[in-house]
């Protein structure tokens, strides 16, 4: 059957799909359609009606929906098409190099569509309780902390009164506050980490300010209740993160909220056959974003967890202009593969615990390219350091750097530039004395 | 005397400060901050600490069949505060089109600040 073919087609309507479409037309692309399963532009933005974003790209601080309508208006002037409502079943690789997009929604029936470029752009979504063992029931009342907030905000419910957050994730420290302004009492948030994964910000305005307590090192060992939630019982854990023999304590409750991680949405990936990190479940890309399958970019949370939508923004508009420049590379043929040449790999030690890109080739990078990378543990007195060719390029220092905080390195042309032929690329982390 | 204790949000250190005052609340000493930032947000915390509001209001008329529009106070208000704030918006309906940045109740719980709506909603 024909496929409609596009130049490019951007897989998410969200932050990372809307600016990676927007840019992708700045660099001179005209023929993009973006693919949407929401009824709506913007994506989980539209839940997260509270405020803190676009201090970075903006200066000013926006809650979640005005963010999102700032590159909503950018690409409706463009008059970029997109399709709502539309879920994207499948995508593959034709033998022509080009890709095959098999989408369905409600008024087109089964959609094939095809493109030179895509850029996946789906996201992620929550870990569920499921891959926590927690013993117990299956009581109504166990509730993701962004599916609470989609019922708080967005549907205009209020799960449940007397609530335990089990989880300091943003999501969870967000929906602690959201849920105490709603009328419910929220009794503690419990974090398995000696640390919190969440901002600082969030914990200061979200538990301190509503007097909500936050046990480090505690989780849950309990859901009790049969048909509802009716109470859950939270124990200290060891070095070991196993609880500790009577450390129990019980608390009456109707409402489990989980904020326990987020995971890239990469069946499609698989499904594809890119290659995927075992580390960030997102796929492995190199310096334009390009993942293991030519002319495939990824950006957002679908390739590695952000804490900030600020940096989904800035790391789509590079997948969305180099995802240009493969189309404008190919031209009508479809036959010269942008890619092909060996990368280098980027190296990293001391606590690292990934970075994006995970190779590059210097030639591909204009101005500067960020890496971006976290770190397994909670570090303070540090310093990166960027060795070229075995030598230190670079040092920034970090007074303290954390898992739940992204960490960047700056690589800019004038550095490699200063390297004739670029032969290895390491980041390390060091005592800072 | 009085001592308060914050967790500096400036950045991800997260410095544990202590602010001394004297009965009058005349802040005496501010330390445990390791840079000036720190004992800027603490001074501002513990004498006139702000907030931006953020909720939701129900919405009647909706085209695609929305039931609440985000809103926020259009600039920061005192902490002590915020319940009133979210006091007003209880009962609040508000007809469609709303747009970003409508006014959709004025001087809300008397603070001066207007609370504004923060999605389009058709």
């Amino acid at each position: 059957m024909e496929r409609k073919l596009y130049n490019l087609i951007v897989i998410g309507g969200g932050p990372a799909g809307l600016a990676a479409a927007a840019a992708a037309w700045d660099a001179g692309e005209r023929s993009i359609l973006i693919l949407e399963r929401d009824t709506r532009l913007g994506g989980i933005l539209n839940q997260c009606i509270h405020n803190g974003f676009g201090l970075h790209t903006f200066q000013e601080e926006l809650t979640g929906p005005e963010y999102a309508q700032r590159f909503i208006d950018q690409v409706e002037e463009k008059g970029i098409a997109c399709k709502l409502d539309t879920m994207v079943l499948s995508v593959a690789e034709g033998e022509d190099g080009s890709k095959e997009v098999t989408a369905v929604n409600e008024k087109d029936g089964l959609l094939l569509l095809r493109a030179k470029a895509l850029v996946l752009a789906m996201g992620c979504r929550e870990r569920s309780r499921g891959a926590l063992n927690i013993p117990g029931f299956r009581p109504a009342g166990i509730f993701s902390a962004g599916t609470a907030q989609r019922l708080v905000n967005i549907e205009g419910y209020l799960p449940g009164r007397r609530v335990v957050i089990l989880g300091s994730g943003d999501i969870g420290l967000i929906m602690a506050r959201r849920m105490t302004l709603e009328g419910a009492k929220v009794l503690v948030c419990a974090e398995l980490m000696p640390y919190s994964g969440g901002l600082k910000r969030n914990i200061v305005q979200c538990l301190d300010d509503f007097g909500i307590p936050l046990k480090l090192s505690h989780t849950v060992v309990r859901i009790e209740g049969k048909e509802r939630v009716e109470g859950v019982v939270i124990a200290q854990v060891g070095p070991d993160r196993k609880p500790i023999p009577g450390t129990e304590e019980h608390y009456d409750c109707d409402t489990l909220l989980l904020s326990v991680g987020l995971l890239p949405e990469n069946e499609l990936t698989i499904g594809l056959g890119a290659d995927i990190s075992r580390i960030t479940n997102g796929p492995v890309v190199n310096e334009s974003l390009e993942t293991s399958v030519p002319g495939v970019f990824a950006a957002g949370n679908v390739l590695h967890v952000h804490d900030l939508v600020d940096y989904v923004s800035e790391e789509a508009q590079l997948a969305g202009k180099k995802a240009a420049e493969y189309i404008a590379a190919c031209g009508d043929a479809m036959s010269a593969s942008a890619s092909g040449k060996e990368r280098i790999p980027v190296e990293f030690e001391g606590g690292i615990r990934y970075t994006v890109p995970s190779m590059i080739d210097p030639d591909r990078i204009d101005g500067w390219l960020k890496i971006r990378f976290r770190v397994g543990d909670v570090m303070t007195s540090r310093k990166v350091v960027l060795s070229l060719n075995g030598q230190p390029a670079l040092t920034k220092k970090r007074r303290v750097m954390a898992p739940g905080e992204m960490e960047e390195l700056v690589l800019t042309r004038k550095l490699l530039d200063a390297y004739s032929s670029l032969e290895s690329v390491k980041i390390s982390i060091e005592e800072d004395q | 005397m009085n001592t308060v204790n914050l967790t500096c949000i400036g950045c991800p250190l997260g410095c544990q400060i202590e602010v001394m005052m004297d009965e009058e609340g005349k802040i005496l000493l501010v330390t445990g901050n390791t840079c000036p930032r720190g004992e800027k947000y603490a001074r501002k915390e513990v004498t006139a600490p702000t907030r931006i509001v953020t909720s939701s209001v129900r919405l009647y008329g909706s085209r695609n069949g929305e039931r609440m529009v985000p809103v926020k106070t259009a600039s920061d208000i005192p902490k002590g505060k915020i319940m009133d704030v979210i006091r007003d918006l209880r009962g609040v309906s508000v007809p469609c089109p709303v747009h970003i940045g409508d006014v959709l109740i004025r001087n809300v719980a008397g603070t001066g600040v207007d609370m504004v709506a923060t999605k389009e909603v058709e």
